[in-house]
């Protein structure tokens, strides 16, 4: 087993997973671990400012075939936190607008040598294919509706910072539950860590069936407000309807919008999320998106801190037990 | 061509209510007699084949089969294909027209006739498109396909979607008596779709396909038939709701028959947990519930045969992202082997009623003189050992695609030998 150096030792190890998939087949001592790395590293860079160079040496590839600004730089600042190499590589421009295949294209770059991809996808499961094909670490930065793992363990992080435990915690994730996998990854998550969850939207977006999970399905957001210890607000997710799940924008903010008057009704330690980039007026009104109880600021920040995590505990130096990626769940007999 | 005589055998055969150890007699590729050889003026046989411990069943015939030539020959070619049936223990197969260009002219049809003479494997019936380029605008020209030989039409791979041309196609059938097979979906409700829509797909953030897609167009389609008398083959059912509706149509006289595939009444949408495009499928794999319900319905004849939509894709078609990869999976090779571990070897189902659904209603259905082992019949028998045990390898296939999603499985039951009209054209080495 490789022990870490001296200039390790602070940073815990014990990760046996090669990849970073989804948050719902963690355990909760794995989300724990995530976590706990991650607030290492922030006290560590002195609140994300710092530099490291424990991963010096390594590169990292943030394999990006869905556009994304800020979850991209934030990969991206992290890996150079920690003193990685950093390569962009987009789907606009490269082979893959030859009619390579995503996979082939992942291969080319593995045998370069690197030691980690990021990969956000419009296609649920494709980190999921590629750490089947891939040798090097998978970091799922989003795939399509399905997961975003570590925008799931920053906007816990950022609930966590602030009230500690979350265990009790009534949370609700609020909006286009349909199409959001912040949804799904910070789902997961909470409910792995002892929190109550409330999903709130209307049907044509929150399903009945999540109450099958166990979850609280909601549609009326003024009668869930007053009980919740914390609020996500979630992005209505235009590019991905096929069609519209309201009759009108006006109307969706209208029943769905966190307002003032929402805000005066809630508990007063209420806290706010919402992870960018925000519709203002739509998800959340200005205002509250500003008050005080807005953690969206600290969202981003935390991002990098979540992130500088989770590539220590891919790529750092790794605990060796023998476990490959997580494989599919194979056909049963019914 | 001589005699060949099949002996000591649990010969199956529905047609004439036959389930008893007997032998069987051939005689220049035709059935002579089923009866004890030792009191059968027949003389000595050239060869005889010992069937002790096997079932012996006038030839299976797969009614929903992807040949993919002309067009699609990466994937499958006539060739390739039914020598997988053989080895399935099929002895005809029907071949579904969405190739390219589709079948839809009687050169098409002749085409595929001599591919598959000079394959020299098993029988292929051809399927005809119910419109002409399977653009589902204007019939196809289906009197002169029938000349052709052409034994039923479908748009299979999509639903005829303008209703009222689905009744055109219902009523100027009934002049040839031939069935439409039906691809049952409705466009708009599976849009995007790449599985079953519930709990699963939801948790997967995968667009869905709901029953309803399925079921709605089943209704239509029914209606259709009743108001018309045509006849309605519903393709691959997959939901409970569908076999409900059809036990129904059935109940009041409907001229409505129906075909479980082998993959929908063994996997559910749980299945696609780890992604695997080989798990892709239209109608998709559903819910626990309705495996029951597919099963029950071919326990009490609702879904009247077994046919698999083998639907082969190269190995590159497969290995894309879920949305990008195609529907369909193989199923030729391991046809036997799921009814028998599934249907047989759980007791729901007898073996008569296995080789009702595999050999004599399949025959019915499209109207081929096959599927019975009445004396002067072709002598196309499968030869099944019940009892064996083997596990499924697609590098061992003889499908030209791998797509199966039930790669080292272990299956009960398995084809031993293929005979079609009274020559061996497969069995299985020992």
């Amino acid at each position: 087993m490789p022990h870490p150096t001296a200039e390790h030792e602070p940073f815990p190890a014990g990760w046996s997973h090669r990849h970073l998939l989804d948050l719902e087949r963690l355990s909760p001592d794995e989300i724990r671990l995530l976590l706990d790395t991650a607030a290492r590293f922030k006290e560590a860079t002195d609140g994300c400012r710092k530099k490291l160079s424990v991963l010096a040496g390594r590169t990292i590839v943030n394999l990006f075939f869905e556009n994304s600004t800020r979850t991209r730089t934030s990969f991206s600042l992290a890996a150079r936190r920690l003193g990685a190499d950093v390569v962009d590589f987009t789907a606009s421009g490269s082979s893959l607008s030859k009619g390579e295949s995503f996979i082939d294209t992942a291969k080319n770059l593995e045998a370069m040598g690197i030691d980690a991809v990021v990969v956000r996808h419009s296609t649920p499961g494709t980190p999921h294919l590629l750490a089947q094909h891939l040798d090097v670490g998978v970091i799922n930065a989003g795939d399509g509706p399905h997961e975003h793992p570590t925008q799931g363990l920053l906007d816990i992080f950022s609930i966590r910072e602030r009230r500690g435990d979350l265990a009790g915690a009534t949370v609700g994730l609020v909006g286009d539950i349909a199409h959001s996998r912040t949804a799904r990854s910070n789902l997961w998550g909470l409910v792995k860590l002892g929190a109550k969850v409330i999903l709130c939207g209307p049907p044509t977006l929150v399903s009945h069936r999540w109450r099958e999970l166990g979850v609280e399905v909601s549609h009326d957001l003024d009668a869930i407000v007053p009980r919740c210890d914390v609020l996500n607000l979630l992005r209505i997710q235009f590019e991905r309807q096929n069609t519209r799940p309201f009759p009108s924008v006006r109307e969706y903010a209208h029943l769905y919008a966190m307002t003032k008057d929402r805000l005066k009704r809630a508990k007063k330690d209420l806290l706010i999320l919402a992870p960018g980039p925000i519709n203002r007026g739509v998800e959340v009104t200005a205002d509250v998106a500003d008050c005080p109880q807005s953690l969206i600021l600290d969202q981003v920040t935390n991002g990098l801190a979540v992130r500088m995590g989770v590539l220590w505990l891919t790529c750092g130096p790794r605990v060796a037990t023998g476990e490959t990626a997580a494989r599919p769940a194979a056909g049963r007999i019914v | 061509m001589g005699t060949l005589l099949i002996r000591g055998g649990r010969v199956v055969d529905p047609s004439q209510g036959i389930d008893r150890v007997d032998d069987v007699l051939v005689r220049d590729g035709l059935v002579v007699a089923i009866g004890h050889a030792d009191t059968q003026p027949i003389g000595k046989a050239d060869e005889t084949i010992d069937a002790t411990g096997l079932i012996v069943t006038p030839g299976l015939i797969d009614m929903h089969v992807h040949l993919r030539e002309p067009g699609r020959e990466e994937d499958e070619t006539i060739e390739t294909g039914t020598r997988a049936a053989l080895a399935g223990g099929f002895t005809s197969v029907a071949c579904i027209p969405n190739t390219e260009p589709p079948i839809d002219t009687q050169s098409t049809v002749e085409f595929i006739h001599q591919k598959a003479a000079r394959a020299d494997t098993c029988n292929v019936f051809v399927v005809g498109c119910v419109s002409r380029n399977r653009e589902g605008k204007e019939l196809a020209d289906i009197g002169q396909l029938v000349e052709a030989g052409a034994v039923a039409f479908s748009d299979d791979g999509a639903p005829v979607y303008d209703a009222e041309l689905m009744r055109r196609a219902f009523e100027y059938c009934r002049m040839f008596d031939k069935p439409i097979l039906a691809h049952e979906e409705v466009l708009e409700l599976s849009r995007g779709g790449v599985m079953h829509e519930g709990l699963v797909s939801l948790v997967m953030g995968l667009t869905g396909m709901p029953a309803a897609a399925e079921e709605v167009m089943i209704g239509r389609d029914v209606a259709l038939a009743e108001v018309t008398g045509g006849r309605l083959h519903v393709m691959h059912v997959s939901t409970a709701g569908g076999v409900a509706l059809i036990r129904a149509a059935k109940a009041r006289g409907a001229h409505v028959t129906a075909e479980a595939c082998p993959h929908h009444f063994t996997l559910t949408d749980e299945s696609l947990r780890g992604f695997d495009s080989n798990y892709k499928m239209s109608p998709p794999l559903r819910t626990a519930a309705d495996v029951e319900g597919i099963i029950a319905g071919i326990v009490d004849g609702t879904l009247d045969c077994i046919a698999t939509d083998h639907a082969p894709h190269s190995r590159e078609k497969k290995m894309l992202e879920l949305d990008r990869a195609p529907f369909g999976i193989l199923g030729l090779e391991t046809a036997v082997g799921l009814a028998v571990t599934r249907l047989v070897a759980t007791g729901r189902i007898g073996w008569p009623r296995l080789v009702e659904a595999m050999s004599t209603l399949p025959a019915r259905i499209l109207g081929v003189n096959r599927g019975t082992l009445r004396p002067g019949a072709v002598a196309d028998i499968t030869l099944i050992d019940p009892n064996l045990s083997w596990q499924v390898d697609v590098k061992s296939f003889l499908s030209k695609s791998v797509n199966s999603p039930f790669d080292r499985w272990t299956l009960k039951g398995r084809a031993v030998a293929t005979i079609v009209g009274g020559r061996v054209k497969y069995r299985l080495d020992s």
